[in-house]
């Protein structure tokens, strides 16, 4: 037998109370770990824009379109290598509960500027010939059971009617935290449309992706191009991809927020959880205390027995979080892949967690230790009778 | 002549009660020599056990000096007192006090735990201080398994495991039927006769007292 034998038998004591603990801290560490991937998933689009693509949008709402006339300015700007546009389409597939983003690209060559999306060179010849062809991501094939040839009608809300598009590729992400949840289709099937049905809503897009040579000099090149259509009926407002994601994600400001918050109060409700097993522990066992320091046991050794009892139920209930963490994160990814098409374990979240439930089993131990040391061997021993 | 072992000084100790002083020793002298049987008796409150308290040095006086085995207490500031207990005290409880967690071996083991012996050093001592108490052949049951003498046994092999200079026990009888206190009192007095070890016994009971060579009476917390 050894001191970590006895810290050993000691958590094992009151077998029921160590494991409702145990269970308790893994619940706890298990809703952390999730909530911080939730609000990891809403910044994965920040944290995956890539350096050397601008965005450029209407200045006064994203919701405003821009004509598609403005490229041959943009593209004249000093350091831009290349100009492509995208627009929202809002289309809903059989019903607005079925959510995910599809967006109306300028040409197959407008892929070229999102390495991160891998796409067959088949399904981009496909792309540029047929004029109802969709590329789409593979989390959505996953969800719908769709494949390639099937024809996918969506129902248009900013562009009304049914629109027919072909399957004809699917898109896979270079990375773990790519979005591969949206449906690509050529912007020129919108322009046909409108020309026949809307002509007033021809030449329209919604923003610019713009490609740059050089990352640092963004902010230059951004007022470069806003400069570009100063005074005119459709000023733009051109930031870096990312901080163009992180306005979306300032939209859900207050839902992140609250979020932060909750997993915080988490963390404090299983503090007070195993703060109140480790204190009932060492009130129970006062006497035992005093009867170790009557042996010879110091401060350091009292201090040893608490904080490692509630080290290892922390250590513990916090492993069987983060193992049930990960799959729990795979299902709800999969259940809200509409909303988060990125929705990754991050080491990040999992140290925290992990850094969480070994804060857990400290601060708890933190109390009982100091009274068990400070309370005189008389005072302990007398407890006994 | 041997020399002493314990000598307490003048020593005095108030408890409060709710701020209410309660003087339990006043300016008690006591000298124990090496090798000796003491008991203390007296009634309730006398402060036989808060004498036993300062000697074991789990408890320090208000005024006066206790000094055992060459150590005024009274200048060892906490972390050495430990220290000292674990070297030089073997302490015996009315109510055993095993921890229930751990086997009688495991209880007997406690104490070597603070010391720098290996595992197997440490398992012989046990096995040897069990032996000597009639217990080898328990060593690996737990306290529950156990009868009220043979847990008392257990408490006095973890109390002479370490070899301690001398032996403290409060009431170590008042909790057991007759024949059990005769084995302990048996026992404490074979490891004073045999092992001349310093035993001081706090005790209520004039039989426990016939055990030990000198028997010192407490009242009002003075020595008749």
């Amino acid at each position: 037998m050894n001191i970590f034998g006895l810290i050993l038998k000691n958590a094992l004591r009151h077998r029921l109370r160590t494991m409702l603990t145990i269970g308790g801290i893994a619940v706890a560490i298990l809703a952390f770990g999730l909530l911080r991937t939730v609000i990891a998933a809403w910044y994965a689009g920040v944290e995956n824009a890539a350096p050397d693509r601008l965005v450029s949008r209407s200045k006064i709402s994203i919701t405003f379109t821009l004509p598609v006339a403005q490229k041959e300015k943009i593209a004249r700007v000093p350091r831009v290598v290349g100009v492509t546009h995208g627009t929202w389409f809002g289309g809903i597939y059989k019903d607005p509960k079925n959510f995910f983003a599809n967006i109306a690209l300028e040409s197959a060559e407008s892929f070229a500027f999102f390495p991160e999306l891998l796409v067959e060179p088949e399904a981009l010849k496909a792309f540029a010939a047929e004029r109802n062809a969709a590329i789409v991501g593979s989390a959505l094939v996953d969800r719908f059971k769709w494949k390639i040839g099937d024809v996918i009608r969506l129902n248009g809300t900013i562009y009304p009617g049914d629109w027919d598009f072909v399957i004809r590729g699917i898109y896979r992400g270079r990375d773990e935290g790519t979005d591969v949840g949206t449906f690509y289709f050529n912007w020129n099937t919108i322009e046909q449309r409108m020309e026949q049905e809307s002509p007033g809503r021809t030449g329209q897009i919604g923003w610019w992706i713009i490609k740059i040579d050089d990352p640092a000099r963004a902010a230059t090149i951004s007022k470069a191009v806003d400069s570009e259509f100063d005074n005119s009926s459709d000023e733009t407002l051109t930031e870096t991809e990312a901080a163009f994601a992180q306005s979306f994600v300032a939209m859900s400001g207050t839902i992140i927020t609250s979020l932060q918050i909750i997993s915080l109060l988490i963390v404090g409700v299983i503090l007070l959880v195993a703060a109140n097993t480790m204190a009932m522990t060492a009130r129970e066992r006062i006497s035992e205390y005093a009867v170790l320091k009557t042996l010879g046991f110091g401060p350091r050794h009292i201090l040893g027995l608490i904080a490692g009892e509630s080290l290892a139920i922390a250590a513990l209930g916090g492993a069987l979080g983060l193992l049930l963490l990960v799959p729990v994160i795979r299902g709800v990814g999969t259940a809200l892949r509409a909303w988060f098409p990125a929705f990754p374990v991050a080491p990040a979240t999992l140290i925290t967690a992990a850094a969480a439930a070994v804060l857990v089993g400290v601060l708890a131990a933190l109390f009982p230790s100091w009274r068990a040391v400070r309370v005189s061997i008389v005072d302990g021993l007398r407890r006994v009778d | 002549m041997a020399e002493n072992v314990v000598e307490v000084r003048g020593v005095e100790k108030t408890y409060y009660r709710e701020r209410i002083p309660i003087p339990v020793l006043r300016g008690l002298s006591l000298s124990v020599p090496t090798g000796d049987f003491v008991a203390l008796m007296g009634p309730s409150g006398s402060g036989k056990t808060t004498l036993l308290n300062l000697i074991a040095g789990i408890d320090r006086p208000d005024k006066g000096q206790v000094i055992v085995a060459g150590t005024d207490l009274a200048q060892l500031p906490d972390s050495q007192l430990s220290k000292w207990r674990s070297h030089h005290i073997g302490f015996v409880f009315q109510f055993y006090n095993l921890l229930p967690v751990l086997t009688a071996a495991g209880n007997v083991e406690l104490p070597l735990l603070l010391t720098k012996l290996s595992k197997r050093e440490r398992r012989d001592h046990v096995r040897s201080a069990l032996e000597l108490v009639g217990l080898g052949d328990r060593m690996n049951h737990s306290p529950r398994q156990l009868s009220g003498g043979q847990e008392q046994r257990v408490a006095i092999a973890r109390a002479i495991v370490t070899d301690p200079t001398v032996i403290v026990a409060d009431e170590p009888t008042g909790d057991l039927d007759k024949q059990s206190a005769t084995e302990i009192l048996d026992l404490l007095g074979r490891l004073n006769s045999e092992f001349q070890k310093t035993i001081i016994m706090v005790t209520h009971d004039p039989r426990a007292a016939e055990k030990a060579r000198v028997v010192h009476h407490l009242d009002k917390g003075e020595l008749d």
